[in-house]
């Protein structure tokens, strides 16, 4: 019976493709947000029937690759390009950020009653080592009246190269020089202490198994899986929640240093509501497209994207562009050449 | 397949001159087949080599006894993952062996037909089980179970040895493989209860003739019958478990580090691969990931090759004993 339908389908699928050809637009990339480019591209398909984008979402690694190698026709990144990787690309490459993602701290501590706050004092010490115990004073200071038991801390971080670690030690880097001296940047680091959990699943597994574990998830992970989630000080001294509220604020705040090429981090970006472990995720556009017809397509995506595809953006929990960032990237889509 | 390892020169009738012209082309058939498998195998150690030149030139033989990984400042060395792989593989096999050939020897010796049919579908079923799904159990169920239970157990019994020293996280060296344990018993069970079914009977009616007890029988007449290809279902479950992946890296803690404690945590070749690949973007990173599969290649090619010498060894002692 199966099959039945499947041949039918298949043939179906022949027939209208000899109908109308649509147009196939290939790209490849991030992973984090997956989720929302699926729903954005099958919205865009359904509006415009003769255009077919095919999205891979093979990481960010992956996408920076093939886009530089132009085997496919735009890529996604979680985390910009550096100067090398750019000088290596066949084409230049024009960072086009689509949405936002905060990456947030969860723990499992059985004795906690409320959620906890976290410096980036804190923050820093447990992920390098020196703070080893859930009662150090660091962590009393910032949480008055919290029960805090005199356990070791296990610490758990992706084991797999990922946008989520980029984005959490990203912002290691920023507050602590000894991090950014020692450890440094990258999709996956040599960690100081703990354990590796494949993906977010696997992060969150080992959290939530073992008593007295802290790690780090994507807010949007987190949200689903109502996991605890603690406070973090931003650089105005305030302890915020992320939320998708906290995370566009941030990109607000940062909007006003953006450069024209709209490669930042804006991790511990300043505002008392701005949520500090937050980041952008990237399109790879192509500055010279040779097809017109697919220079076209993209760029008119892109101004969809920008406009209908934002609001379809918070039902999937992923913060939207602050309106001061929609309007430099809109003007910055005239860069695109076909 | 199995029964191929026993000699390669088995069917060297083949070879007699004044065969048929049907025979001579199933005979040129199924030498290309054959050859293939040597050319595939060719090309993947080319491939390889190719594709890991630049660490090869910057680390040289010094990768393989190196122990740092740091991605961002791109020192790598893959020991920390040769040894993982190893000891998880050993620590599998250790477990998988015994306990699969007793499933076998008891399935096709000793239980009645009624439950050894099912218990057969069953065992060949578990080896049909995708890995991801062995690497969920083990994190819902296993991990909890050795956080909680094995390993206090383990260190309070056995904590003057330095294997089972430690804090119990539940996943670590252990996990890895105990996991690794279960998913290839299923191998070593249904090879190896097809071949112990395939002693003739007459054997074991001799033996039990002359007054045998059962466990005497299976020793005297089964076990050494069907050696060969026991052997075979231990490689086979040998090369499952070297390069197991996903199930691997879901429970081992996927840490680069080299500790005597089984309940530490580790790492292992394939496990860094499937880990790190997608979003590895300089070339020097990805090509060095590269190099840590053709160490992988190499070391089961070198694993095998040593596996089936020892076991050769044992055996024909055993013979000349008897």
């Amino acid at each position: 019976m199966k099959t039945i339908i499947a041949t039918g389908l298949l043939v179906l699928n022949l027939i209208g493709s000899a109908w109308a050809e649509p147009m196939l637009i290939n790209g490849a990339g991030a992973t984090f947000p997956y989720p929302v480019y699926s729903k954005w591209f099958d919205e865009y398909a359904r509006i415009n029937p003769d255009i077919h984008i095919n999205y891979q979402s093979i990481g960010s690694g992956g996408g920076i690759r093939q886009a530089s190698e132009q085997t496919v026709d735009f890529g996604a990144t979680d985390g910009p390009m550096n100067d090398e990787q750019m000088g290596k690309a066949k084409v230049k490459l024009l960072h086009f950020p689509t949405v936002l993602g905060a990456v947030v701290p969860t723990y499992n501590l059985p004795e906690a009653q409320t959620d906890l706050n976290f410096t980036p004092q804190v923050l820093a010490g447990i992920f390098l080592g020196t703070i080893t115990k859930w009662n150090d004073p660091e962590i009393a200071k910032a949480n008055p009246g919290a029960k805090l038991p005199d356990k070791i801390i296990i610490v758990v971080h992706r084991s797999d190269g990922s946008g989520t670690t980029y984005v959490w030690v990203d912002y290691l880097s920023k507050v602590s020089p000894e991090w950014k001296e020692k450890v440094g940047v990258g999709t996956s680091v040599n960690w100081p202490v703990g354990l590796g959990g494949k993906g977010n699943e696997g992060v969150a597994g080992l959290v939530k198994q073992t008593p007295y574990a802290i790690g780090y998830v994507e807010l949007i992970y987190a949200e689903q899986n109502k996991m605890p989630s603690g406070a973090v000080q931003n650089s105005d001294g305030k302890f915020v929640k992320a939320g998708l509220d906290a995370v566009t604020a941030a990109a607000a705040a940062a909007a006003k240093a953006m450069p024209a090429d709209f490669r930042v981090s804006i991790t511990n970006a300043p505002g008392e509501k701005a949520y500090p472990i937050t980041s952008f995720t990237w399109l790879l556009i192509p500055e010279k497209i040779a097809d017109p017809k697919k220079g076209k397509a993209i760029t008119g995506f892109l101004k969809w994207m920008l406009k209908d595809g934002q609001r379809l953006a918070p039902e999937l929990l992923y913060a939207p562009l602050p309106k001061e960032v929609v309007a430099m990237e809109e003007k910055a889509i005239g860069q695109v050449k076909y | 397949m199995v029964r191929s390892s026993i000699s390669p020169f088995r069917f060297a009738a083949f070879h007699r001159p004044g065969v048929s012209p049907a025979d001579r082309f199933f005979r040129a058939t199924v030498f290309t087949v054959a050859m293939s498998v040597l050319l595939i195998m060719g090309v993947i150690a080319f491939e390889l080599v190719r594709n890991s030149r630049l660490p090869i030139a910057k680390f040289g033989w010094g990768f393989l006894w190196g122990t740092t990984w740091d991605p961002v400042a791109e020192r790598f060395g893959a020991l920390p993952f040769l040894y993982g792989t190893l000891v998880s593989s050993a620590l599998a096999l250790l477990i998988a062996v015994p306990v699969g050939l007793g499933v076998a020897i008891f399935l096709s010796e000793l239980a009645p037909r009624w439950l050894s049919d099912p218990v057969t579908f069953l065992v060949e079923l578990l080896a049909a089980i995708p890995s991801v799904i062995y690497g969920l159990v083990g994190i819902f169920v296993l991990v909890p179970l050795i956080r909680n239970s094995l390993e206090p157990l383990l260190s309070a019994a056995l904590g003057f040895l330095p294997f089972f020293q430690g804090a119990p996280y539940g996943v670590g060296m252990l996990t890895a493989g105990l996991l690794l344990a279960m998913m290839v018993v299923p191998f070593v069970v249904s090879v190896s209860r097809e071949i112990l079914m395939a002693v003739p009977h007459s054997q074991r009616e001799a033996v039990l003739s002359l007054g045998a007890t059962q466990w005497e029988m299976v020793r005297i007449a089964v076990l050494p019958y069907a050696r060969s290809g026991i052997m075979g279902s231990i490689f086979l479950a040998l090369a499952r478990a070297l390069g197991e992946t996903m199930a691997v890296t879901m429970v081992i803690g996927n840490r680069p580090e080299i500790r005597l404690s089984l309940f530490e945590p580790g790492y292992t070749m394939a496990a860094v691969i499937a880990n790190e690949f997608t979003e590895a973007t300089s070339d020097l990173y990805v090509q060095t990931l590269v190099e840590i599969g053709l160490v992988l290649f190499a070391v089961t090619i070198l694993v095998n090759a040593l596996a089936r010498l020892l076991i050769y060894n044992v055996f024909t002692k055993v013979e000349v004993r008897e």
